[in-house]
């Protein structure tokens, strides 16, 4: 579906019209992200991540299928092919750099793309689908990141892998054996290295099959806006080639240039020194950590010290995950009808002054060692994490008063919507 | 985004395909350097991306093979490995010599001398790859009661070519001699291959 007024797709030549007869790829293509898409012509930059992001999933399976040709899932030499890759390899030190970062990266502008939609409430209806979708993705991502995370086969790898499928165990009955299922045996060895990567091989493509439906369902409704004022006249819309590409375009010259500043002069900043000893299942480092994007989830998990009614550990696992499994449910638990957050005053303040400074200090704490004043910190701030969520959004969102809203996109860019105002202009849109 | 149409100075109404005075508008040079510079930049990281494939620096560093044949009496042949590929080293006994030189080289597929395959000096120490020429197979005769083919040298099992006694095809589907690497004696019974 699009709007009444996207430009049809109109085969230049012969071979594009062959084409078109028997395989309408490039009409796909044209409709998908081409000058077939009509988009609200107010986005904004923190329009520009989603695309980013399926930029560094592309890098991150272009990177990955380079390093699988030199790495070996053998716990006796992975350690040293990571090493071999860096500095044999022909270009391995950046291969493998552009991947390490690259998972950084994407989850950067994951995040941002993730708190983009909560600010604007991009979940609301009619696109309740592309969100739970991207909680999907976003749950592969940590998984993959995670797997992935354990391939080095250093001291973090090992203790990671040991400490994630710990989190199985705290399942009532089943846990300790499935534990052990998932590793192939009673720690993290030669099985659990193997099938994690297989499995790391395997989810990208299974997170692009994802990012499919997510754009597919994207494009039925058509991308929502800094307004959250649905799209009524032709005037409201620009076609997404040659403004978004251009946009988005500069926008990713942009985050390249950072990128690549981390790839070639702090290539180790975002990863832990200890990955640089090899596994010793003998010996925990002191302090362990995952990687800084899981970080406030780890906080969550940690926060749960003591046991009431079921054991703390299973506390721990289920506010974990529930933390995130709490995102599905945002579409039915913001009952506001207004979706942007500029017109939100009180819906503004909780996110601002509220779940931002939360996370903030979740992350903060997830990378603290697990000691007071830290422990109580994570505690105050995953109680109040959930309280947003099942408590404060529900209810201002069902008070507030929001701002008047602009009568259409037009008006809120030009200051003034006379033909759509008039009834002047093309077909309305039904929706 | 508010006047996505308003640009250069130039040109009254830029309007989907409308073209300047001059034919080029300023839109159409940003639009050519970003897209060539975008174009430089995806082709320059086609190098790493390929590059990558290439033999890495622990495989060439694999790359000389030290070789003593002190112990390789008259008619004898040593098997060793040189780039993980098998190597033949013989020292040809005089009537094998004999019977290389008696060959006319203008009638050979691949005309060479014995002498030009050998080292000066050493001209009885015939050094050359395990590999034949055709396919890629290991050909036979380096050890001893193995088929050495009709001319006494080598002979591939895979599809039947043979190589004579200074390991020259003579006859089947191999287009060339049997390679002689780069090598050089660094004593009488030392050799440095590659």
């Amino acid at each position: 579906m699009s709007f009444p007024w996207a430009k049809e797709y109109t085969p230049q030549n012969g071979v594009m019209k062959f084409f078109d007869e028997k395989l309408p790829l490039p009409r796909f293509i044209y409709n998908a992200v081409g000058a077939g898409y009509p988009v609200p012509r107010n986005l904004s930059y923190f329009w520009n991540f989603g695309v980013l992001a399926g930029f560094f999933l592309v890098l991150q399976i272009v990177t990955g299928v380079v390093l699988a040709m030199h790495y070996a899932a053998n716990t006796q030499v992975a350690f040293a092919t990571v090493e071999h890759i860096a500095r044999d390899v022909n270009w391995g030190w950046l291969m493998r750099y552009t991947h390490a970062n690259g998972a950084s990266f994407f989850f950067v502008v994951i995040y941002i793309h993730i708190f983009r939609g909560l600010f604007y409430a991009s979940y609301k209806p009619p696109r309740e689908m592309i969100w739970l979708i991207g909680v999907v993705i976003f749950l592969l991502m940590m998984a993959t990141a995670f797997m992935g995370y354990v391939l080095p086969w250093g001291q973090m790898s090992f203790w990671g892998a040991q400490v994630i499928t710990g989190l199985f165990e705290a399942i009532p009955l089943v846990g300790p054996p499935l534990k052990t299922w998932l590793l192939g045996g009673f720690a993290p060895d030669n099985a659990a290295l193997n099938r994690f990567f297989s499995l790391h091989f395997l989810l990208p493509f299974v997170i692009a099959g994802a990012v499919i439906l997510h754009i597919w369902a994207l494009h039925i409704p058509g991308s929502s806006n800094p307004t959250g004022v649905e799209v009524k006249t032709e005037s409201d819309t620009v076609p997404f080639h040659p403004y978004y590409t251009a946009k988005d375009g500069f926008g990713l010259g942009v985050a390249l240039i950072v990128f690549m500043t981390f790839v070639f002069f702090l290539p180790n900043t975002l990863g832990h020194p200890d990955n640089y000893i090899e596994a010793n299942p003998l010996s925990t480092p002191a302090h362990i950590v995952p990687e800084w994007y899981f970080y406030p989830f780890y906080a969550i998990l940690r926060a749960f010290t003591f046991d009431f009614i079921l054991p703390a550990k299973l506390w721990g696992v289920l506010a974990m995950f529930s933390a995130i499994l709490v995102w599905f449910f945002l579409p039915w638990l913001d009952k506001g009808p207004v979706r942007s957050g500029h017109y939100r005053p009180l819906f503004r303040k909780f996110f601002w002054f509220g779940l931002i400074p939360v996370m903030a200090v979740l992350f903060y704490c997830g990378g603290a060692p697990a000691e007071e004043p830290y422990v109580m910190i994570s505690q105050i701030a995953t109680a109040y994490y959930f309280l947003h969520f099942l408590v404060i959004l529900p209810i201002i969102s069902s008070i507030e008063r929001p701002d008047p809203l602009p009568f259409s996109i037009t008006e809120a860019v030009l200051g003034s919507d006379k033909k759509a105002v008039l009834g002047e202009n093309a077909e309305p849109v039904a929706t | 985004m508010a006047s996505t149409t308003g640009i250069a100075d130039t040109t009254p109404d830029v309007t989907e395909g409308v073209e300047g005075e001059d034919g080029v508008r300023r839109r159409d040079f940003i639009n050519i350097a970003a897209v060539s510079a975008a174009g430089v930049g995806g082709l320059a990281v086609l190098l790493p991306l390929v590059s990558q494939m290439a033999p890495s620096k622990d495989v060439l560093a694999e790359s000389t093979t030290e070789l003593d044949i002190s112990s390789l009496d008259v008619g004898q042949s040593i098997k060793a490995v040189f780039r993980k590929q098998p190597i033949f080293v013989r020292r040809l006994t005089p009537a094998e010599i004999e019977a290389a030189n008696a060959v006319n080289t203008s009638s050979l597929r691949d005309p060479q001398t014995l002498e030009e395959r050998t080292k000066p000096g050493h001209e009885s120490v015939l050094v050359v790859m395990g590999v034949c020429t055709h396919l890629g197979c290991v050909p036979l005769g380096a050890q001893e009661g193995e088929n050495k083919g009709e001319f006494g040298g080598y002979f591939c099992p895979c599809h039947g070519s043979h190589y004579d006694t200074a390991a020259r095809i003579r006859k089947g589907p191999a287009p060339s001699n049997l390679v002689v690497p780069d090598y050089e004696f660094t004593s009488d019974t030392t050799l440095v291959i590659g």
